[in-house]
């Protein structure tokens, strides 16, 4: 379903990616672990069109996507959860559920059973949807960049380091929250530093190592054998 | 090329252009001889603004105040001390564009980009308010009419100035006055200044201290400006408010745009351009030449940001 | 000692300046904050709107039909603008944007001496008639276009706040980025968010009309005066633009009646400078952000 081939892309003269291969089908939890500055986070915002790739392709669902503005990227459902959550500190929490929910072609009948849906499974959001963004908690924000993303109706989500900051109780519950939505259906990459819960989540998962891609197995597979894992993030 | 070549190469060239303006006034129509003559007087102010813009990165829209009180500090002297002295209005119009340079200094270090355009924009037109208000000292807006002095020395020699020598005189001035700048622009002085430009943090991290490089940097800008103010006032015998109007120093951008910034050179290119642009243009359109000027100009912003200069130099390098 | 019926009658006078100034103050934050773009030319589409509502109550006799007709037509030519000039420099330096106004502003000033003749054109007051303020008979008018611009300003706040677009606005505005990867059509934003500060601006020339002549040197003045109130309120902060309109036009109000009209502009000027050597991100911005 997305598909990255030999992606290049540089931060102006800096050469991140050095021909990254990644492959997510339909439904997949799929893993990318390395250490910091290995390219992970280039890896997404290059599918999302925030940074564009100088060579390699780019394809989702058979349609070549590489570089496309990142609105056309989202309408094709493709989500985005970045780093550091980023959400719209000044809006309140459900206007930053609005700015998914209101696109078009959906209906307000629609858009009323999405938003029942998020707040059923992130009840807190509920409570403080008139708040700003900027007053929740870390573990909130997670939340609510989470709930955020899950407005586009994705096919797939972009996960940038979602458990990174939370206390150890938030980390299950992101973990609970990548289950639902695989059970939904919904395609997940994953970029984490969390090791256990990666390999927990996905079915598979690559490893980068200086830009590019160095290593690809199930997730049992590395869980059996730890001596990989040691070997490239050095834990 | 070695650097002993690009060196030879260098005065070769500069001989030759110098060689070139020095003969043109023999050979030119009379109104093309004042038009070359204004064209290396805007050139020079072009060229002081493009010390900021060019190579500290800062944008200023304040140099007309510099120009003007280079006239108006010319002007002065010229009608206070009798009979005229060349030398004196060029100190007094020097003192007063470097007096009004350290003030604009101290902004300079203390705002960045945007906010220090516009306060030096700002600062124009409060100047331009101040000299057309105060019309018992500065004449207001019918401005100041004095007599061009002549060239000498009180006591050794004195020579009214031609058409063409004063062309000449003026040709000395900018030539010396280019070469310092260049001088000071590839010193280590000018190293640090250009490395503000790309990136003032880095540079002040490094441990250059980067307030003293931009107030000199403002200073030397500000006295070339106003040694071009003394110019234009030895030349037009005229003083305006007009000079000081917020408008001058955008046509000075304009002049470092087009020609390309960073340069030195190209502030001059950019001039000449602009200024033949301008003649040209007023014949079809008379006094709407601003309108296919400005679209120009707008359009050389966009596709051609490294002006003429820079488009020049790809081509000669194909 | 001065008199007090002078200092109220100011104050009135300071209000409605500041009103106008705000509408013209409010667009050019909005731009700014959007999209970084500090629009030179923005004076010159206050100037450009007067004129085409001048022209239109010439003909068509109707206050609003030429208040609707300039501010559409001036935020058409908004949109042209900014797809054709600004567009292409995304992503390059800010100055960039300067440059390029600054070169429409002078096309734009000239054009409009082209198009309209050297003379100034006057709306006749919409709203005629005098009241008694102190010793002065004073348009009931200037009241009127203090309360349309201010209205406008309401209805654009509302319009934020609440309408759909205003969250897109408003999510742009704060995160460019995260905006675009959320769907939000940023480019189109930028350029409607442009074509209401054209409109805004069309709107407050239109509005100045009656109060003094249409000139076509009008926009530099209003140009600078809006940068000063859009810094000096904190740039991108529309209520500060608001409170900084009002302050600045009060003070110059004040001062003119001390010194002459053209020198109490430099108070601004003054204004200016204070707030940008003590409190560079603005006076009325609260410091918690």
């Amino acid at each position: 379903m997305l598909r990255l081939s030999d992606v290049h892309t540089y931060y102006g003269k800096s050469h991140i990616l050095h021909g990254v291969s990644v492959e997510v089908g339909p439904g997949e939890v799929v893993g990318l672990l390395g250490r910091n500055g290995v390219g992970k986070s280039t890896t997404l915002k290059s599918v999302m069109g925030l940074v564009q790739p100088s060579h390699g392709r780019i394809t989702f669902e058979d349609r070549d996507i590489t570089g496309i503005a990142p609105h056309r990227v989202a309408h094709l459902g493709i989500a985005y959860v970045p780093e550091d959550r980023r959400i719209f500190r000044l809006l309140s929490v459900l206007e930053n559920l609005r700015t998914g929910l209101d696109r078009p072609g959906v209906s307000e009948a629609r858009r009323a059973v999405l938003l029942d849906k998020v707040y059923a499974s992130f009840p807190v959001l509920q409570e403080r949807r008139n708040q700003l963004g900027g007053t929740l908690s870390g573990g909130e924000q997670q939340m609510l960049a989470i709930a955020r993303a899950m407005m586009l109706e994705p096919k797939i989500i972009l996960l940038d380091e979602p458990t990174e900051g939370l206390m150890p109780r938030m980390v299950s519950q992101i973990r609970d929250i990548i289950d639902r939505l695989h059970q939904e259906g919904v395609a997940i990459l994953l970029v984490e530093q969390n090791v256990g819960l990666t390999l927990g989540a996905c079915n598979r998962c690559y490893i980068m190592e200086k830009g590019l891609v160095r290593h690809h197995a199930p997730a049992a597979e590395l869980q059996a054998d730890p001596s990989v894992i040691r070997q490239y993030l050095g834990i | 090329m070695s650097a002993g070549s690009s060196a030879k190469g260098f005065w070769l060239c500069f001989a030759v252009v110098v060689a070139l303006l020095a003969v043109a006034p023999l050979v030119l129509p009379e109104f093309w001889r004042r038009f070359l003559t204004e064209i290396l007087i805007w050139g020079l102010l072009a060229m002081s603004s493009d010390i900021l813009i060019g190579y500290t990165g800062m944008v200023s829209f304040g140099h007309s105040v510099f120009f003007g009180l280079g006239i108006y500090g010319a002007a002065a002297a010229l009608l206070i001390v009798s009979p005229p002295n060349l030398w004196l209005a060029i100190a007094l119009g020097l003192s007063a564009a470097a007096g009004v340079a350290v003030f604009v200094a101290y902004f300079a270090t203390r705002l960045r980009d945007i906010y220090f355009a516009i306060t030096t924009l700002v600062f124009s037109q409060i100047f331009y308010v101040v000299i057309f208000t105060w019309t018992a000292v500065t004449g207001g807006e019918n401005g100041l009419y004095f007599n061009q002095p002549p060239l000498g020395i009180p006591g050794l020699f004195s020579l009214k100035f031609s058409t063409e020598s004063l062309h000449w005189f003026v040709l000395a001035v900018v030539a010396i006055s280019y070469l310092l700048v260049r001088r000071i622009t590839q010193s280590p002085f000018g190293m640090v200044l250009q490395s503000i430009r790309e990136n003032e943090p880095r540079t002040r991290a490094i441990g250059y201290h980067v307030e003293r490089y931009k107030i000199v940097s403002v200073m030397l800008s500000g006295v070339f400006a106003g040694l071009a103010g003394v110019l234009y006032a030895i030349q037009n015998k005229f003083a305006a408010p007009d000079f000081v109007f917020f408008l001058v120093s955008g046509e000075v951008v304009i002049f470092n745009v087009m020609g390309g910034i960073g340069t030195l050179v190209g502030p001059f290119l950019g001039a000449a351009f602009f200024l033949l642009l301008r003649e040209g243009l007023s014949r079809f359109w008379s006094e709407y030449y601003l309108i296919p000027l400005g679209i120009i100009f707008t359009a050389m912003v966009i596709f051609m940001p490294q002006g003429l200069l820079g488009f020049l130099r790809r081509r000669l390098n194909q | 000692m001065l008199p007090f019926d002078q200092i109220l009658i100011q104050t009135v006078n300071g209000l409605v300046n500041g009103m106008v100034l705000a509408l013209v103050a409010s667009g050019l934050t909005l731009i700014f904050g959007i999209m970084d773009v500090v629009n030179f030319a923005h004076g010159d589409l206050v100037m450009l709107g007067g004129f085409v509502g001048a022209i239109t109550v010439a003909s068509t006799g109707s206050f609003t039909i030429a208040f609707f007709v300039a501010a559409l037509t001036i935020a058409a030519f908004g949109v042209l603008l900014q797809i054709t000039t600004l567009r292409p420099l995304i992503g390059r330096d800010p100055l960039t944007t300067i440059l390029a106004t600054f070169g429409v502003s002078l096309v734009l000033q000239k054009y409009a001496l082209w198009q309209f003749g050297p003379s100034a054109r006057v709306i006749p007051q919409p709203i005629p008639g005098q009241f008694d303020l102190f010793y002065l008979q004073y348009p009931w008018y200037r009241v009127g276009a203090a309360v349309m611009a201010g209205a406008i300003i309401g209805a654009l706040y509302l319009f934020l706040k609440y309408g759909k677009y205003g969250i897109w606005i408003r999510a742009t505005t704060q995160d460019r980025v995260m905006a675009s990867a959320m769907g939000i059509p940023v480019p189109w934003v930028h350029t409607g968010v442009f074509a209401i500060g054209a409109a805004m601006a069309a709107a407050s020339g239109v509005l100045f009309a009656p109060l003094a002549a249409v000139t076509q040197t009008m926009g530099s003045d209003f140009t600078l005066r809006a940068f000063i109130v859009v810094v000096v309120g904190g740039m991108g902060n529309l209520g500060g633009s608001i409170l900084a309109a009002i302050f600045v036009s009060l003070l110059e109000a004040y001062a003119s009646l001390v010194v002459s009209p053209a020198q109490a502009v430099i108070v601004s000027f003054v204004a200016l400078i204070l707030t940008l050597l003590f409190r560079p991100t603005g006076l009325f911005v609260s410091t918690t952000r």
